[in-house]
């Protein structure tokens, strides 16, 4: 059944904009927000393999974040908190354990499937951007609606999209760098263009991975602000990892990692 | 979308790349002219091979021929009538041609052919290969009084002028004769003066010795000190009843190779004109065969632009032929054929008549074939060799695969970590395939639309081409002696085009295959984390 409805979601982002259905059942009322368990990890375990030497990274992470919430995980380089992010967000499988997004577990989801929540209902910012170099910033906004859409029906639904795309440029404070290209933005402006893409497809949770990591402290803060502003506005749930304890400190809630595993609770 | 985005924006950012498809694109130009210019060369020959024989050629295996060509003919029209549009019935035989040049006789090997001049030009292109006007309308084994072309009518504008042909004719035989004679005038004269003085000197030995009444007479001294006395000089046919200078022998159509000698340049040198007398010596029916030699008077020149032919055909009436061979009956009066040729109906199939007749004629008596079975071997070969030219090019275009692959493959490393971008954007591997694929598609498309571009403009300019590089290298490309074209014939086959064009397509698609998949199984978590 649920796979059903993640494809009629496909579908349906394809024609709507703001009144699309979610993914998850119903849009969150304020009194679900604090009970309404979004995103969850059970006891992961991820290692990786070195030549012959096996390096455990995360040995049974549990986890949850609720609809609406500002958490961020803290934690030493190399303590396995961008792994976490990317087992949640299901660029990697973890070994064991289980990761559920609206009561469902996607870590064993089909391929494609994993391909569509990452498209659909997720949105990732990185330390380094990760914008395409290739594109300009107002292309690279719209990459996740290329992805989606075919040449027809991106033809067709061209000027919403477009539109949409210098919204959320224009949100971010860029809409005078519409068509430069990565290279020709700042660190700041690179950021606040990752963050206009991965909005673009209207996602349920935005995973951060070290959104400040590489830029100066006022620029930094100026991120920060805007994904704050996200947060409180749009209700969006937004998960962050950072080892900077300044920066954890804006979220609703800080974990930090350790030795592989959930350690403190902030 | 995106597949096609980043393809347009990789193709216009990736020089690289671009530069890996320029063996695509010489490959596809190359295979092209080579293709336009061997087809054109086929066709041309084809064509030439086609004018010069008839479409089915019936002819017996020996040299005697068969008897009786009108039943011949009866019951061909029998087994196959409703094919056959005309028919004539010729003699072939291999034979030794000699004509004298400045004082020296020179021979020449010749297939030697009786034709019927009446039927002949109604089963080939026989009357447009000669050169007098009114030949070409109905040939006449009669010399004609002048008015030969001067230019080759099938030429074109481009051909060098033949001033020599201008004389050709009657009036030239004549003036031949009179020069003739004046030298024979001349050598009469100064044998007599020669006879006198030896005698003198003959007496005057005689009547110092005082010698008289010997057994030996002065005319006998005389013989004796002549060197060649046991060869007597040539008789010098006085009064007989054959003057060159107003009669002709029986007269031939010369292929224009034994005549004339081809420049490099494409003018031409004749040594024998209409009007010139040749001598021919056949081999007689009848086992065995002894020689016959008769005087025969050139009246035209036979040009079917093939050297092969040109060179070796002579063609004569073919009552002539057969009388000289002795392939005449005494008592019914009919004589000998070799072959019948056979025009069919244009859209009649030569091989159906071919095996038709096959059929109803003994195998082990006549051999009976299509033009093209005849020239099969040169088609042959013409088609052998494009075959492997082709297969050559291809190789190349094919070997330009492998540089597309590495080139892609290198690619595919420099995006490593844009493709693991477009897969935490929700990017199925399928369409990170794509995306190289559809590049490679794309270099492909451009490649050989490259080539096909540069390859129709070579073949549309090939003669400009090819004098400019005979002009800078200072070597001839084309030398019309040995083609007798003036151009070089191309034909561009749509078709064959596209073929080639779709083949080098497919070859840059398959060569990114690899480097697609390889990317299409980029692990994002690595790829994102790749510096």
């Amino acid at each position: 059944m649920n796979d059903i409805r993640i494809l009629k979601v496909a579908e349906a982002t394809v024609s709507s904009d703001h009144s699309r259905p979610h993914l998850a059942i119903l849009p969150p009322s304020a009194s679900d927000v604090a009970t309404n368990q979004q995103l969850s990890a059970t006891a992961l375990h991820k290692s990786y393999h070195k030549g012959n030497v096996e390096i455990p990274v995360l040995r049974g992470v549990d986890l949850s974040v609720e609809q609406g919430e500002f958490l961020s995980i803290m934690g030493q380089s190399g303590s396995g908190k961008s792994t976490l992010l990317h087992l949640l967000g299901t660029l990697d499988a973890p070994d064991s354990g289980e990761v559920c997004f609206d009561g469902r577990r996607i870590d064993n989801l089909p391929v494609h499937q994993r391909d569509l929540l990452r498209n659909q209902s997720f949105g990732m910012i990185f330390q380094f951007y990760h914008l395409l170099p290739e594109l300009s910033a107002l292309e690279n906004v719209l990459a996740p609606l290329l992805i989606s859409h075919g040449v027809w029906s991106y033809f067709r639904e061209r000027k919403q999209l477009t539109e949409r795309a210098r919204h959320l440029l224009d949100m971010v404070g860029l809409s005078h760098r519409l068509k430069h290209k990565p290279r020709e933005l700042s660190g700041g402006e690179m950021q606040r263009t990752a963050i206009a893409r991965a909005l673009m497809a209207e996602p349920v949770v935005l995973l951060a991975d070290e959104p400040t990591g590489n830029l100066d402290g006022g620029t930094g803060e100026e991120i920060l602000r805007i994904l704050r502003t996200l947060n409180d506005r749009q209700n969006l749930t937004i998960v962050m990892v950072t080892h900077d304890r300044a920066i954890a400190a804006q979220a609703d809630r800080t974990v930090r990692l350790a030795q592989g595993q959930v350690e403190v609770v902030m | 979308m995106y597949k096609l985005l980043l393809c347009w924006r990789y193709l216009r950012t990736r020089y690289i790349a671009l530069a890996s498809i320029i063996s695509v694109t010489l490959g596809v130009a190359t295979m092209i002219v080579v293709n336009s210019v061997m087809e054109g060369f086929t066709h041309e020959m084809q064509d030439r091979i086609h004018g010069i024989l008839s479409d089915v050629v019936f002819e017996s295996h020996s040299l005697e021929g068969f008897h009786d060509p009108d039943a011949h003919m009866q019951r061909i029209r029998e087994v196959a009538g409703e094919y056959i549009a005309g028919m004539t019935p010729t003699v072939v035989v291999p034979a030794m041609l000699a004509f004298q040049v400045q004082g020296q006789w020179m021979t020449r090997q010749i297939s030697f052919i009786g034709v019927d001049e009446k039927t002949h030009s109604q089963v080939s292109d026989f009357s447009h290969f000669l050169q007098h006007p009114q030949n070409r309308q109905q040939l006449s084994f009669l010399l004609r009084e002048g008015g030969y072309d001067t230019i080759d009518h099938q030429a074109g504008p481009e051909a060098k002028p033949r001033d020599r042909m201008e004389w050709a004719g009657w009036g030239y035989r004549r003036a031949h004769a009179e020069h003739q004679k004046q030298i024979e005038r001349r050598a009469a004269a100064d044998r007599e003066e020669i006879e006198r003085r030896r005698a003198e000197l003959a007496r005057a030995e005689q009547a110092e010795r005082g010698e008289t009444g010997d057994e030996q007479t002065p005319e006998a001294v005389a013989e004796n000190k002549r060197p060649f006395n046991r060869f007597p000089a040539a008789e010098v046919e006085q009064g007989s009843t054959f003057d060159p200078a107003v009669e002709q022998s029986t007269g031939i159509v010369l292929g224009i190779a034994l005549g004339s000698y081809r420049y490099r340049d494409g003018s031409d040198r004749f040594y024998v004109l209409p009007g010139d007398d040749v001598k021919i010596t056949v081999p007689t029916a009848g086992s065995p065969p002894k020689a016959a030699s008769e005087t025969f008077t050139v009246v035209d020149f036979y040009e079917s632009k093939m050297n092969e032919y040109d060179s070796n055909f002579v063609f004569v009436p073919m009552e002539k032929l057969q009388q000289m061979r002795g392939m005449i009956d005494p008592q019914t009066g009919i004589g000998n054929v070799t072959s019948i040729q056979i025009k069919l109906h244009n859209d009649a199939d030569g091989k159906i008549v071919r095996d038709k007749l096959q059929a109803a004629f003994a195998p082990e008596m006549y051999g009976i074939q299509t033009w093209r079975d005849k020239q099969g071997p040169l088609l042959a070969a013409v088609q052998m060799e494009t075959a492997i030219l082709n297969l050559l090019l291809f190789m190349i275009i094919a070997v330009a695969g492998f540089g597309i692959l590495a080139i892609f493959y290198m690619i595919v490393v420099e995006k490593t970590r844009d493709i693991g971008i477009l897969k935490s954007l929700g990017a199925p591997s399928r369409g990170i395939m794509g995306i190289f694929l559809t590049y490679g598609l794309s270099l492909g498309i451009v490649g050989s639309g490259a080539g096909m571009i540069i390859g129709l403009l070579f073949v549309a300019n090939i003669n400009t081409i090819a004098d400019g590089l005979a002009m800078v290298t200072g070597h001839e490309v084309f030398d019309p002696s040995i083609y007798y074209f003036q151009k070089i014939p191309t034909i561009v086959v749509p078709l064959t085009v596209a073929w080639i064009v779709a083949g080098a397509m497919m070859i840059a698609v398959v060569a990114s295959i690899l480097p697609a998949r390889r990317a299409a199984r980029l692990h994002p978590v690595e790829a994102l984390r790749y510096e």
